[in-house]
């Protein structure tokens, strides 16, 4: 690719294009990526963690403000009473950075320093911790005082988020329903598709052409127009809203990108080979079993990872086809119109919900993204 | 019996049975109906290879004609009917519809939509692909601006409930407010502006799309014309907008026309992020309100939306007859 950028042979001034050039992508990156790293980010801290800085601030301590009941005895000594101890409780640890006697000035003073209160008590906080607290007053005070002070809090990622959302808020089971949707709604319409594609690249018949024009014609039908007159026909047939109504409906969605970038690659395939077969006795069927659907696997291997993605993230058609109870959401579902309404505070829970249903959208366009480069390719460049 | 046992077991009779189908279909056919054998062989060759495109044909053309050919007549059909489908109301849906100030407010805002995100995201996608073309690590920015492709629409819109969080300890848009001294808002609650705050997730998602195709188109582009072109000394510049934008016109215009199709038929983002409201209603969200309540109503919308897709519905087919031919 350096080579490339050197035949543009820009004379002078390349070296600063070419930093511009980098720093505008570096950004344009970073822009396109902050979103879904803070989705991941928040997905791992809880929610007191969430709300008191931002995910960008994560890996930084936090100050965050306490109260804390004075734990120990009143003493009498001549100052008045006297209580001891430390803030962070027993064998407890961290680093005081302010501290005061009302709520509404919780960082009134200094560590280290004596801090006035009213009615003449007064309050002593060391860095570690260690307070003491002096009540001029002649009765002993009924209660304890309540301290308040600011400490820094370590950076703290937690997975309870995701414990959360795979046991108790059902996702799991959403889980397993989204992957039931998508394994027989990814692989049948693919041997349907296959067969179909096959005919209208390499058979001769009548009508082949205007077939082909309706399967375009059909890639931009909005499944809009399809919801109610399939809901109402699954009923009739006594399917009704279920995963068969699901799996028939996705089915037939998937079909004309299938039979559209399958055709446009078998077309492509070398006519010797197929002919040669032909003229050596070759039926169709054994053609297209041998040759022509080994040779398509690339152009296969597209559209399952479009009909996986596709159906894995779909809402319209989950929401209609399949039965609107909590035990056949799907994930988007169940996050739509469950974890929004009941958790919609809820932030670190939401985010975990959403990452758990794009981890593995995430890992196939990963670990296949030159197929799915490919199949767009296939679909939309002539 | 789990529904994931279920489906296991629907994948095995599914992919049994069409192969079942296909097999014994063209064994049928071959054998009894049509034999290769006997004073008539040669033409019952001639026969059986002009029958066999249809029986490798048929599975496909059933469900096809079931799930998209048929529901377009369906739809219609249903749509000149009252909500319970009992009386013929003729258009009468569609004059309610149209006296309906909130499908007035998600036609226009549809149109708003259709207007920006096919435009910035073909926009932004070819610019990122020429930035990209030259760079080492190339590759790379494009996988990652390539992304969100494979993240779901809902899961997309959570991503930016984040992003326009109203607390500026989790809204990064807030918290920027924030530091410049402005008090927070509610971007979902900004009227008319909310709707580019919608438009954004859908950009950040197709750009990718559109960089891929681009950036395959920008790679197809013959290198004599550009070297001509640097020969008689043009600038980049020059080289970008008249040598190589011509040439990848057409592909441009099919990245724009796909995305503008697939604008029409979002309702996710708009679901998820403002349920339609604070103005922000699209006809594919628009129709989800009726969905379950009102077939009629929901039918006719559906159809409003067929007659918008209708012109590249008729320009696609015009092309590929072009091609075939």
């Amino acid at each position: 690719m350096a080579a490339a950028s050197d035949d543009d042979g820009i004379a002078g001034g390349r070296s600063g294009l070419s930093i511009v050039t980098n720093l505008s992508v570096v950004f344009l990156v970073v822009l396109w990526l902050v979103p879904t790293i803070g989705l991941l980010v928040s997905s791992f801290r809880d929610r007191d963690a969430i709300t008191a800085s931002g995910w960008w601030n994560a890996p930084f301590p936090v100050e965050q403000n306490f109260a804390v009941g004075a734990d120990g005895e009143f003493e009498q000594t001549p100052e008045g009473w006297v209580i001891e101890g430390n803030l962070f409780g027993e064998g407890g640890s961290g680093e005081v950075t302010a501290f005061g006697g009302r709520r509404a000035e919780p960082n009134a003073f200094e560590p280290g320093t004596t801090g006035e209160l009213v009615r003449g008590r007064t309050l002593t906080v060391e860095t570690n911790g260690d307070f003491r607290y002096v009540d001029p007053a002649e009765e002993e005070p009924r209660r304890a005082p309540t301290i308040y002070f600011g400490s820094e809090v370590p950076p703290n990622f937690t997975t309870t988020n995701y414990e959360t959302i795979l046991t108790s808020a059902g996702m799991d089971v959403a889980f397993i329903n989204t992957l039931t949707v998508t394994i027989p709604a990814t692989i049948i319409p693919i041997l349907i598709a296959a067969f179909a594609a096959y005919a209208l690249a390499w058979m001769d018949f009548p009508f082949r052409g205007a077939l082909i024009a309706i399967v375009v014609g059909l890639l931009v039908v909005p499944l809009q127009l399809a919801l109610v007159p399939m809901l109402q026909f699954h009923n009739e047939i006594g399917i009704g809203q279920s995963f068969y109504g699901i799996w028939f409906a996705h089915t037939g969605f998937g079909l004309p990108l299938a039979i559209y970038l399958l055709r446009n690659y078998m077309v492509g395939l070398p006519r010797d080979i197929i002919e040669s077969a032909k003229v050596d006795g070759a039926t169709d069927f054994q053609v297209f079993t041998k040759i022509v659907l080994p040779l398509s696997f690339p152009a296969l291997a597209s559209f399952a990872i479009f009909q996986f993605l596709w159906t894995w993230n779909d809402l319209l058609v989950a929401k209609v086809f399949l039965p609107s109870n909590s035990e056949s959401w799907v994930m988007t579902v169940k996050i739509a119109d469950d974890l929004l309404g009941s958790r919609g505070g809820d932030w670190g829970i939401l985010a975990a919900a959403a990452f758990v249903s794009i981890a593995v959208p995430l890992v196939v366009f990963f670990t296949m993204q030159r197929y799915l480069v490919r199949g767009l390719l296939a679909g939309s460049v002539k | 019996m789990s529904p994931l046992l279920q489906g296991i077991l629907t994948v095995i009779i599914g992919v049994g049975g069409c192969i079942g189908y296909f097999w014994s279909a063209n064994f049928v056919l071959d054998r009894f109906i049509f034999p290769a054998k006997g004073p008539e062989a040669g033409r019952n060759i001639n026969r059986a290879n002009a029958v066999r495109p249809w029986l490798f044909l048929l599975p496909a053309m059933l469900a096809l004609g079931l799930y998209l050919v048929y529901p377009v007549f369906g739809s219609f059909w249903r749509s000149l009917f009252n909500r319970a489908g009992t009386d013929f109301v003729g258009f009468g849906n569609y004059a309610q519809l149209f006296g309906d100030s909130e499908f007035r407010t998600a036609l226009f805002n549809n149109m708003l939509w259709v207007l920006v995100v096919p435009a910035s995201a073909t926009f932004l996608g070819l610019l990122v692909a020429q930035l990209t073309d030259r760079l080492s690590w190339g590759n790379i920015a494009k996988s990652l601006i390539f992304m969100p492709m494979a993240i779901s629409f809902v899961g997309a819109s959570l991503i930016w409930k984040f992003v326009y969080a109203v607390d500026p300890e989790i809204g990064i848009i807030n918290a920027m407010r924030d530091i410049i001294g402005l008090s927070p808002l509610d971007p979902m609650q900004v009227g008319f502006w909310n709707n580019f705050f919608l438009m954004v997730i859908l950009i950040w998602i197709q750009t990718g799309f559109a960089m891929v195709i681009l950036s395959a188109a920008l790679r197809g582009i013959p290198e004599e014309t550009v070297e001509a072109a640097i020969i008689d000394g043009a600038t980049p510049v020059q080289i970008f907008f008249r040598i190589k934008i011509p040439q990848i016109m057409g592909t441009i215009v099919v990245v724009w026309t796909t995305i503008t199709i697939l604008v029409l038929k979002v309702f996710d983002i708009v679901y998820t992020m403002t349920g339609g409201n604070f103005g922000t209603q699209i006809l594919p969200s628009y129709m989800m309100e009726y969905m379950f309540r009102d077939d009629g109503r929901a039918t006719a919308v559906a159809f409003v939306i067929m007659i918008i897709v209708l012109p590249v519905m008729i320009w696609n087919i015009v092309q590929a007859r072009k091609e075939v031919r």
